[in-house]
């Protein structure tokens, strides 16, 4: 049993299979789009933190959003499964389409939202549970059906932590390193059969081994779910993404920060040819 | 300059003397403090032990009632101790859920609003209402009505705790980490159940410590129980009918006597209070042990 026939148990599907053999060059491949976004804004109270974001996400490919500290990458990423319904004060404007279907549409569920756009976080942070309580929980509070344990090990094996942890499912998620903590969080986030995984910074609490296993976990994902990261890391970005965006922070008269998007574009395209003099600044380290 | 600093060996101080008797001197007069913070306590300890260990050691202590004339020597306590346990105990299952459950109002649901702020506010001034007001309270408004009982006591108790509660339950929620909460939003998880699930196991250990204080503190007030449960020598197990008593009670009306045998009972219904304090903290200190240990070994 694989997890995407687990997925069809769960939800309805709604992504059409696309190309499955590896897709040498993005540009070619028939883009099926998962997110269209249109001119979205956040304001944060009064200030605008965020604005004029256009773009496009793919399926199955890996977004990469890069850019400097405070340029709002992380607050448009929780943009796109409603996190910032958290934040007090926070209001998105602007369109911002899933499938075809508005995010912020009247009628729109967000936690079932949040179900299908799943998110890793900077920190790992898993709940002071068990490693099997850990992964179990969001198939249970969404009340699946199915054989539990075996979803377990199918979330932990697609996140390459089942040989680290199978002897050892009832002990404390605490217990291991902080690279396992973090991979145990994708076993998570995949065990409720989500469509899209948000990752906002997931390796930049981790050494430089954690990370590669991480990067290379998202490269095993893309096949099955479509993936956005947030990155501080360049590198990271142009080994792993298919199109990067970068983001800068312009400063008004009044000093206010707002976060534009500048360019997006072929990961390769932006690394090697961007159109922007700002873009090339940053990745050739001139400024951020 | 650093060649000088870097030459000498590092057995040889840089600080100079005077500095060096600075930190004597500070450390001198922190254990001083120390200790004088520590003798009362020590003493109020083995003072209460030395006079009160002869009664509460005697053979029926625990379990024969109060002596009805006040002249008598001896033994028991009982309807005292039952009494405490059966009015803490009742003021304790009235206002500890209450108490939770406003704090995860306050911090869960209020969200800066402006009931949410008048609440807190008022939880704060309630934690400065002197004991024997809450006691008058009560007897307005409940045991003028319906009479003397030791759930009259358990409600000027519960009243007591319960802002108590509010409290060290709301700075516990507080203090869960935004992540956890975003982390069970991100799977699909409602409000509801995200904070039955995850955000209370999480401040489990600080609430039940915040409980438990307000229990000990419950369980050794003495006037909002002077007129709302009344004395009574036999042991009473009816929580809404008729007078009962307590141990802290007891030690008011025992100490104040001429007689020495209930100047003695008063030392030994100290010494079984501290006692059922002491007891109720170990537990819920393993209680809460255990549970913050349960996952984060």
């Amino acid at each position: 049993m694989t997890l995407t026939s687990s997925n069809e148990r769960l939800m309805t599907p709604t992504n059409v299979a696309t190309v499955n053999e590896p897709i040498d060059d993005p540009a070619e491949a028939p883009a099926e789009l998962v997110f269209e976004i249109r001119d979205a804004a956040v304001d944060y109270g009064a200030q605008r933190a965020v604005d004029g974001v256009t773009l496009d996400i793919a399926s199955r490919e890996i977004t990469a959003i890069i850019g400097p500290s405070g340029c709002g990458k992380s607050t448009f990423l929780r943009c796109l499964n409603r996190m910032n319904d958290f934040i007090p004060g926070a209001k998105v404007s602007g369109q911002i389409t899933y499938h075809g279907e508005d995010v912020y549409g009247p009628k729109v569920d967000a936690a079932e939202v949040r179900r299908r756009i799943g998110m890793v976080f900077q920190r790992p942070n898993p709940f002071p549970k068990s490693i099997f309580d850990n992964v179990a929980y969001g198939p249970r509070i969404n009340r699946y059906k199915g054989n539990l344990a075996d979803l377990v090990v199918e979330a932990l094996t697609q996140a390459a932590l089942w040989d680290e942890v199978k002897d050892k499912l009832k002990k404390s998620a605490f217990a291991l390193s902080g690279g396992q903590q973090q991979r145990l969080c994708i076993a998570r986030a995949l065990a409720v059969s989500p469509d899209v995984i948000l990752m906002d910074e997931p390796c930049s609490a981790l050494d430089p081994i954690a990370t590669s296993r991480i990067e290379d976990l998202m490269v095993a994902l893309k096949r099955d779910y479509t993936i956005v990261i947030v990155t501080h890391n360049m590198q990271q970005a142009a080994r792993v993404s298919d199109r990067t965006a970068f983001f800068t922070t312009d400063v008004d008269d009044q000093g206010e920060r707002t976060g534009r998007l500048v360019e997006f574009d072929l990961t390769n395209t932006i690394f090697t040819s961007p159109s922007d003099p700002r873009t090339e600044g940053y990745i050739t380290g001139r400024f951020g | 300059m650093t060649a000088t600093l870097t030459s000498r060996s590092i057995t040889e101080s840089s600080a100079s003397p005077w500095r060096q008797v600075k930190s004597g001197l500070a450390t001198i007069a922190i254990v001083a403090a120390l200790i004088v913070a520590v003798i009362p306590l020590v003493l109020i300890i083995a003072y209460v032990v030395s006079k009160g260990w002869s009664s509460v050691t005697a053979s029926g202590w625990f379990t024969d009632d109060i002596p009805i004339f006040s002249r008598a020597v001896g033994p028991g306590m009982g309807p005292a101790i039952v009494g405490t346990l059966l009015i803490t105990g009742a003021a304790t299952a009235m206002a500890v859920p209450l108490g939770v459950l406003g704090g995860v109002y306050l911090n869960e649901y209020s969200a800066g609003s402006r009931y949410g702020r008048v609440i807190r506010f008022f939880a704060e001034v309630m934690t400065g209402v002197p004991s024997i007001v809450m006691g008058l309270f009560v007897y307005v408004v409940w045991v003028l009505e319906f009479g003397l009982s030791a759930f009259a006591g358990a409600l000027a108790l519960g009243a007591l705790m319960l802002p108590i509660v509010i409290r060290t339950s709301d700075e516990m929620l507080k203090l869960v980490p935004r992540e956890l909460r975003e982390s069970a939003y991100a799977l699909g998880g409602r409000k509801a159940g995200t904070i039955m699930r995850v955000v209370l196991p999480a401040a489990a250990p600080g609430i039940i410590s915040g409980a438990l204080l307000a229990v000990a503190r419950a369980a050794g007030e003495t006037a909002p129980l002077l007129f709302t449960i009344g004395f009574v020598n036999a042991s009473n197990t009816n929580l809404f009918h008729d007078a009962n008593t307590a141990l802290s009670t007891q030690i008011f009306k025992n100490a104040i006597s001429v007689y020495p045998g209930q100047i003695d009972r008063a030392w030994g219904a100290a010494l079984t209070l501290i006692g059922i304090v002491f007891v109720f903290t170990i537990l819920s200190r393993i209680l809460s042990t255990v549970l913050a240990r349960k996952h984060q070994s």
